[in-house]
């Protein structure tokens, strides 16, 4: 027995609206981002207590800074997707959870765009 | 079906405190804990951009006892998020949702986060020359 409407079913979504698109995206990013997270500790452990010029001489590698981008990119996206099923789950004044969102969805662009030119500054630089 | 024979979900305040219910909201503590450390990686990643004096103040920040302390914190959020990640993403795929196995498969990854974290440290210091 299907507990979903005809239409539903139709239109392949559920209560969320958007279907599995925000479960698939988690996922896919949280993939990504273990092989990326396991190389940015490698690489950070060995950069401990390295100097400015050892860390640009590092970021200045066009695969360091593309590993670096990808990194950010899926960190971000996968924060948001996570902080954001948080606040739904808590936050219960309508008010206050769309705020929350945004400033949330904000915040993530702002911090990932800068993370992406300080990247691109260390490459160019 | 009537209304008051639907399975609810669990009453946390009468609910006995295990380890696969303890593991699970640890999962989300430790995201968000994460999500507010991204600040320190973009601080970082920002210093180093602006120049060797801007990166010599971030270095000193994070390398100051309180700067280590959060980072230590961060890298077990970040080593157990990442493990029970993994965990997560089998039961996604359909395997380990026996009880022994789900058992099992929260203490490895406890042991594996802390052995990550403390290995982390270790082969830091070591690079730092001890100090």
């Amino acid at each position: 027995m299907s507990l979903r409407s005809p239409l539903g079913r139709v239109r392949g979504l559920g209560s969320a609206k958007d279907g599995t698109g925000h479960w698939w995206a988690q996922r896919l990013t949280a993939l990504a981002l273990v092989p990326l997270t396991l190389w940015f500790c490698v690489a950070v452990i060995s950069l401990s207590g390295a100097d400015h010029a050892a860390v640009a001489d590092w970021a200045g590698s066009p695969v360091v800074a593309g590993l670096l981008i990808l990194l950010i990119a899926a960190t971000f996206y996968h924060a948001y997707l996570g902080v954001q099923v948080v606040i739904e789950d808590y936050v219960h004044n309508e008010m206050f959870k769309i705020a929350g969102l945004l400033l949330t969805k904000a915040a993530a662009i702002v911090l990932a765009l800068t993370g992406i030119l300080s990247v691109l500054l260390l490459l160019l630089g | 079906m009537s209304s008051s024979n639907r399975p609810l979900s669990p009453h946390l305040q009468v609910y006995r405190p295990q380890l696969t219910s303890m593991l699970s909201i640890l999962h989300r503590i430790t995201g968000v804990a994460l999500a507010v450390g991204t600040l320190l990686l973009v601080y970082w990643l920002a210093a180093a951009a602006g120049g060797p004096e801007s990166f010599a103040g971030a270095q000193g920040l994070v390398g100051s006892f309180i700067g280590r302390l959060f980072l230590f914190g961060w890298t077990f959020a970040l080593f157990y998020h990442l493990c029970n990640g993994i965990r997560h993403l089998f039961w996604d795929a359909g395997y380990g949702f026996e009880m022994q196995t789900a058992e099992r498969s929260g203490w490895l990854v406890v042991g594996a986060s802390g052995a990550l974290t403390l290995l982390s440290w270790i082969l830091g210091y070591v690079m730092m020359g001890g100090s």
